[in-house]
């Protein structure tokens, strides 16, 4: 049937399943806007109106995260898709699928520096998996099929879609396809066709599987280093769960694979790495065989490469074979989504223990936390912990209260904690609690944040307010750039160069101003009335947490150093 | 795994969509690394949809295995092979305008491309255009010899480059299989 390309937009995100998306209007792409008035499809698909295109990147993200699903953002051309940027990058660095569409000026304006024009497939090239330029109307369906299966398959990634403003205007013959036979149409057929192979994600190789069999019968002291792609790989967790309780070895995670095991697992050793627990550290020095599952030892996880795990031989399990060899040397590696993997795996694994090589890595343990009349970063989430009974969604910004949340809070499910671990990007905690939120209404959700993060993309409070996103902000204002002020204090000679956040805003007024109930707590019993209020008000709710100006992360290890030299200690 | 860290000048050979801004998507990856780029060939082959892109770039033998992995990751790029030197015929034409303003100079250079089997194209009272088709020992024997008379210009295509005998780019391998891994789709 013939329709207007933005109405064939509109079907198409409904052929996906899509029912939110977030964004902000702007002049070339107002005929898609329009669609949500004039053919009735708010009724539909809900529109979330951010406060800023950075917020709504955020929250599609952080809903993809939540939910499993891909999360779908607006952006019209010039300064709101440059404004996506940001966002795009923090989902590409973390994998996350999420489906961006902008729309440029039209033809006839291109490459003439038009008001508002940019090249948006140009900047985003280095951190799209994939983007398209719409130049035809017949193009439309095609592509956007393609895209979101591009975001959500292998591993999966932000696919930008940029349409020419003159193609919003044209009609087109459009045929719904339900999802499960787009695989046999138009382009994405195309595509799996030219490939000899299927591009679906092919078996694991079952001789790489056998051979991890043998090495993992021979090893006498290995260790699984979890990460995001176990997160990633829809159903890959309870496998994951079965291959070490059958194992019956440490089990370490990086910080995007913080749910894969749970936090209070008896083989759980915590987090690895920069800010990675005694028993991580001293376990990934000392093992002999390492199974990293899913991560890409960067650089805040193999500190220094030459040295990580240097007893050991190491074995890499990704989906992505250019993974492989790329930040650490590797002895073995299998290649394949990490649910199946882990599925082969189980079906090969005798039960194993391995009590001395698990007393010896469980004797490292962590200075005692401090417990007195001030409000340690520890007891906030603690005592989040504690009033959410373990369920709540974490979303936190960056910086010390974003390593306090992955140390602290005891992570049991996947999705649960999410963070930009990749990319780092200060104001990402907000629009992604937001999206985590409408994706989870039924979860708790609490944003963590710094006072430096938080300035940063406040505004969203006026999106939370708005829409009544009842998630909890849970502010460590220490008055500093915390994370930067500890290593001005550790390696700096402690000269605070331009650290000192000794501003305001009043927080507490700041949420009034926008409607929102706020709290202060400089002591335990203080936050823990306070999140109690503001979990039983069902409401959005900004708690002001006074933190010690020196309060740092422990323990930590600086980069390019052997993963055992503790700084602090 | 391979362990060889000598940088060597290594070419590999890339079919890809033929689509705007294919080409700039597989030269950023190797900007990103920091690899110069020795030599690009672009062309399209004997399907009109699909172009070969010839690279040469320094670089070791981890060097090269990750940016080709990198490069099957991009969707428009169909297949990525190293040409070993050994197991390839490797070409390029490189164009000399060379300063000739007497009978005599005329002479000796058209001798000196007879000789390396390069051709004549352009000829004017004050200079001559050779081609020569050849590897770059080749090119660059010619050119010691050319230059002095005197080089006014010198323009190479870059090197293209093909497996010997019937073995082609688009033959099956275990490279190929898990090309299609890093960007597996549904």
């Amino acid at each position: 049937m013939k329709m207007k390309s933005p109405q064939v937009l509109m079907e198409c995100l409904l052929e996906q399943g899509v029912d939110t998306v977030f964004g902000y209007p702007g002049g070339t792409i107002l005929n898609i806007y329009d669609e949500f008035e004039s053919h009735g499809y708010k009724g539909k698909i809900r529109h979330i109106l951010t406060a800023h295109e950075q917020g709504a990147s955020h929250a599609a993200d952080g809903y993809a995260r939540a939910t499993g699903k891909v999360g779908v953002c607006f952006a019209t051309s010039g300064p709101g898709a440059t404004n996506l940027t940001t966002g795009i990058a923090t989902a590409h660095m973390d994998s996350s699928p999420v489906v961006f569409i902008t729309v440029n000026v039209g033809e006839s304006l291109i490459g003439k520096d038009s008001f508002q024009e940019v090249d948006i497939t140009g900047i985003t090239m280095p951190i799209t998996k994939c983007n398209y330029l719409v130049r035809r109307a017949e193009d439309l369906a095609d592509i956007i099929r393609e895209a979101f299966a591009i975001a959500r398959s292998g591993r999966p990634g932000p696919v930008l879609i940029d349409i020419l403003k003159n193609v919003t205007y044209d009609e087109v013959d459009y045929e719904p396809l339900p999802l499960e036979q787009h695989a046999s149409h138009g382009r994405l057929a195309a595509m799996l066709r030219r490939a000899s192979h299927d591009l679906k994600t092919p078996e694991p190789d079952h001789g790489d599987i056998q051979k991890l069999l043998d090495m993992i019968a021979e090893a006498k002291k290995p260790l699984v280093l979890v990460g995001g792609g176990v997160i990633r790989s829809k159903g890959a967790v309870p496998e994951f769960r079965k291959f070490i309780e059958t194992l019956n070895a440490p089990v370490a995670s990086t910080i995007m694979g913080g749910g894969a095991c749970p936090g209070d697992h008896s083989l759980f050793t915590g987090m690895v790495g920069m800010h990675g627990s005694h028993a991580s550290n001293f376990a990934v020095d000392q093992c002999d065989l390492l199974i990293g599952v899913g991560c890409r030892f960067s650089d805040r996880v193999a500190l220094d490469p030459a040295t990580f795990a240097r007893n050991a031989k190491i074995v890499h399990i990704d989906i992505d074979r250019a993974e492989i060899d790329k930040n650490v040397k590797t002895n073995h590696h299998i290649i394949g989504d990490a649910r199946r993997v882990l599925q082969l795996l189980n079906q090969g694994m005798t039960p194993h223990d391995y009590p001395e090589w698990k007393e010896w890595v469980f004797s490292h343990k962590e200075v005692p936390l401090k417990k007195d009349d001030i409000l340690h970063p520890h007891e906030v989430l603690e005592t989040i912990q504690a009033l959410t009974g373990g369920q709540a969604i974490v979303a936190t910004d960056v910086g010390q209260h974003q390593m306090w949340s992955a140390q602290y809070f005891h992570f049991s499910r996947p999705g649960q904690l999410i963070t930009s671990g990749g990319f780092g990007t200060m104001g990402f905690g907000l629009g992604a609690a937001m999206g985590a939120k409408l994706g989870n209404p039924d979860v708790p959700v609490i944003h963590c944040t710094g006072d430096g993060c938080f300035r940063m993309n406040c505004h969203e409070l006026s999106t939370v307010e708005h829409y009544r996103i009842p998630i909890i902000t849970v502010i460590f204002n220490n008055r500093t750039l915390g994370m930067v002020r500890q290593w001005q204090h550790l390696i700096y000679g402690e000269r605070y160069s331009q650290t000192d956040l000794d501003r305001g805003p009043d927080f507490v007024k700041l949420a009034g101003a926008y409607g929102i109930g706020g709290a202060r707590a400089a002591t335990q019993p203080e936050f823990e009335a306070a999140l109690k209020t503001a979990l039983d008000s069902g409401r959005a709710w900004v708690i002001e947490c006074a933190i010690d100006k020196d309060a740092m992360v422990h323990p930590m290890v600086p980069g390019s150093t052997p993963i055992t030299d503790f700084l602090l200690d | 795994m391979n362990t060889n860290f000598n940088v060597t000048r290594r070419t590999l050979s890339v079919l890809v969509e033929n689509a705007a801004g294919v080409l700039s998507q597989v030269s950023r990856l190797f900007s990103r690394k920091g690899y110069n780029i020795e030599s690009l060939a672009v062309g399209t082959t004997d399907d009109p949809q699909v172009s070969r892109i010839t690279i040469e770039v320094m670089a070791d033998q981890a060097m090269a295995e990750q940016i080709m992995n990198q490069l099957r990751k991009q969707f428009p790029v169909y297949s990525v092979q190293e040409l070993l030197p050994e197991r390839s015929i490797r070409r390029e034409l490189v164009m000399f305008k060379v300063k000739a303003e007497n009978a005599d100079t005329r002479n000796e250079v058209i001798q000196i491309a007879n000789i390396f089997r390069a051709s004549i194209i352009d000829v004017s009272l004050a200079s001559l255009t050779l081609a020569l088709i050849g590897d770059e020992s080749k090119a660059d024997a010619m050119q010691k010899l050319l230059e002095s008379f005197g080089i006014l210009e010198l323009v190479r295509t870059g090197m293209v480059a093909l497996e010997r005998g019937a073995y082609t780019i688009s033959d099956e391998n275990k490279e190929k299989a898990e090309f299609n891994l890093g960007k597996a789709a549904l």
